[in-house]
């Protein structure tokens, strides 16, 4: 198994008319990624090499058999194409776009879960499970197929210690990048708790940054909930600190938010942190020789 | 985007919320003018985008014209710095306002719950400077009542916060119709932030707004061109200024390595591996996810232009970055820029080859390539301490 995307995907793009949309749509397919459709309202009809385009995503659906959309339209548009694919019956929605509103993205959240919907990002690179399909950003040639599941905020951080992974002769299960805006489809929870569950997974490696709870959160509900290994790793340590304005995001976050904070966090749930993503790896390593 | 005293308060209006009559004012004569128009006593508050401005001197009553020119020369010009030591943020401008008879001081606010995906009403009827305090000493002192995403805040809703809260009985009714109309604006405005510190009942038991703290999500200032642009007269640093012109996400800090990396993750992570190799970073530039020449000749300008700097790395990992793009534009900008500190630079990724070819072609004086993250951090710490 892997999560999130595999070789039951089958893929629609909204935007993949776009110049963006495009080259990185066909690039899923060239890896091997079954994508079936693309939706740019009034360009149905059209072919994008040889890839069928559609004028709604519903149709995507019922033509195509459709179950997972991946979201590349300008960020204006962003939550309404995401709301289209719930309406449509999607299964998996992983939205690439960045800049999308936050007051957009809160209604759009709700609906997802009341639709029991995955919504992956928005402002995240994808997923990726090696060997059987990629749907977004992630250049797919620095990770091999392998027992390692990888959840993080961050795109280029996760190249990295793919890449420091794949050195040491370690792959991947998949790879999921929920992206670091304020209000995200999937936490690291709910990551978590696939990969748990997933028998190719044998260890975890997750990547934080500073800002909000989810880290600590996540700590938690690794010490309840999560048998496997996880090993950690926290970018900002040295990140100034933001100027706070009023006193509101103190008083419902307390002293969270700070990477020593969430460090030490994981630490107190016996999770293993590395200080560098080079040391992560190595842990990671070490922990499933 | 985080809005002056003066700019909330003038949103606050139109969204029907009473607020004490005041003019903005950049200089002690309009300052002093203004004091003359409104009367005394009146109220000189700096105009700067942190709080703590109190405790800092930033505001002051004048019961006179004299009294009027003597706060405005002191506050206009002043650094004050945030309660965390953010800053300093020199006052650009003050707001003259009508000094206000306070029988009671509240706080309320709204605020985005990252952690629920909703919003969180707060209400306490203990405002003032120190409600971090109140929350952690006296947390039952604040009510809070996350809001339904669609809904929002009902005035029925409101009514009960604010008799949970124990607002005084007569001003319940006011306090509730200003917490719908903060909820409303705060849709209404694509809002992350929006904190009334403190909410007075004034002598003649009128509800009034007498701060304002807003902050607008910068990804949606698309749909509020008037918001969008409003002066902001504090972001003075002429790096950042640079930055903000070119279109790149830069943020200065106190060391003197000079730090560019592709992806906020990777620039973040760079900046921790230069500190633990003994380094002070001079920067955060994330030149972001698909870094063509022309944007490292820009990154360069702005990371160089910061005399502290002596020396800078380049941490990229190629994903959709091409490592050859990349290093064409460093031998681009070393012939636009005069670069008189090393750099030390780490290619790895996407064209990685390509790119590492090209510059041992160039061979550029001062510039170095390192293999690995933590060589190239270490490096670079070893030349700026030189």
């Amino acid at each position: 198994m892997s999560i999130i995307v595999g070789e039951e995907t089958r893929l629609c793009v909204s935007g993949l008319t776009g110049r963006e949309g495009s080259f990185h749509g066909l690039r899923n397919r060239d890896y091997g990624t079954d994508l079936v459709a693309g939706v740019t309202p009034n360009k149905g009809g059209q072919e994008v090499e040889g890839v069928p385009i559609f004028d709604t995503i519903a149709e995507a659906v019922t033509e195509r058999g459709a179950n997972t959309s991946m979201i590349f339209v300008p960020a204006r548009f962003a939550a309404s194409s995401i709301d289209e694919a719930i309406d449509a019956g999607i299964e998996t929605v992983i939205a690439i776009t960045e800049g999308i509103p936050v007051h957009d993205m809160l209604g759009t959240y709700w609906k997802a879960k009341e639709a029991d919907v995955r919504l992956i990002g928005p402002n995240c690179p994808g997923a990726l499970s090696p060997g059987k399909a990629n749907v977004g950003i992630i250049p797919a040639q620095f990770f091999e197929r392998g027992s390692i599941g990888v959840v993080s905020k961050s795109g280029t951080l996760t190249y990295q210690i793919g890449n420091e992974l794949k050195q040491a002769g370690l792959g991947n299960s998949s790879i999921v990048g929920i992206g670091g805006d304020p209000i995200v489809g999937s936490d690291f929870i709910d990551i978590l708790e696939l990969y748990e569950n997933d028998d190719e997974t044998e260890l975890i490696v997750l990547v934080g940054e500073i800002g909000g709870d989810a880290e600590e959160r996540a700590a938690d509900y690794i010490a309840e909930h999560v048998t496997k290994p996880v090993v950690a790793y926290i970018a900002g340590f040295t990140a100034p600190p933001g100027k706070q304005m009023g006193h509101a995001g103190a008083i419902i976050s307390g002293s969270s938010g700070t990477a020593e904070a969430k460090k030490q966090a994981f630490e107190a749930k016996g999770v293993r942190v590395g200080r560098s993503p080079s040391e992560a790896a190595q842990i990671a390593a070490d922990t499933l020789a | 985007m985080d809005l002056l005293e003066y700019q909330g308060k003038q949103l606050f209006a139109r969204a029907g919320i009473r607020v004490p009559e005041g003019e903005p004012a950049s200089d002690v004569e309009a300052a002093v003018a203004a004091a003359e128009q409104i009367g005394y006593p009146c109220v000189i508050k700096a105009q700067v985008q942190i709080g703590g401005r109190g405790k800092a001197g930033g505001i002051k009553v004048a019961k006179d014209a004299s009294e009027a020119r003597t706060h405005a020369e002191a506050i206009i010009g002043m650094d004050i710095r945030g309660p965390r030591g953010e800053g300093p943020f020199r006052v650009r401008e003050v707001w003259v306002e009508q000094a206000s008879e306070i029988d009671a001081e509240y706080y309320a606010s709204i605020i985005l719950d990252r952690s629920e995906k909703k919003s969180l009403a707060i209400l306490s009827r203990m405002g003032g400077m120190n409600v971090e305090e109140i929350a952690e000493n006296d947390p039952d002192a604040l009510v809070q009542r996350h809001l339904d995403p669609v809904d929002g805040l009902s005035l029925n809703l409101a009514r009960e916060l604010s008799v949970d809260a124990g607002i005084d009985e007569d001003v319940v009714g006011g306090v509730a119709e200003i917490l719908v109309s903060l909820s409303k604006a705060f849709d209404e405005l694509d809002a992350t932030l929006i904190e009334v510190n403190p909410l007075i009942v004034t002598a003649a038991r009128e509800v009034v707004a007498l701060d304002a703290k807003v902050t607008i999500d910068n990804s949606a200032l698309f749909r509020h061109e008037d918001i969008a642009g409003l002066d902001d007269l504090s972001d003075e640093d002429p790096q950042e200024r640079m930055a903000k012109e070119r279109g790149l996400t830069y943020v200065k800090l106190d060391g003197n390595v000079g730090i560019l990396g592709n992806g906020a993750g990777l620039c973040m992570s760079t900046l921790d591996v230069v500190a633990n190799a003994g380094g002070e970073p001079a920067n955060f530039l994330d030149a972001g996810g698909g870094s063509k020449a022309d944007a490292i000749v820009d990154a360069l300008e702005v990371i160089t232009s910061d005399e502290k700097v002596t020396a800078v790395l380049f941490n990229i990992f190629g994903g959709i970055t091409r490592c050859d793009e990349v290093a064409k534009g460093i031998i681009e900008a070393y012939s636009r820029v005069d670069m008189d500190v090393p750099l030390v630079v780490r290619l790895d990724g996407t064209n990685s080859e390509e790119g590492l070819r090209l510059l041992a072609e160039a061979d550029l004086d001062g510039l170095e390539v390192s293999g690995t993250m933590l060589g190239a951090a270490e490096r670079v710490v070893e030349l700026a301490n030189v």
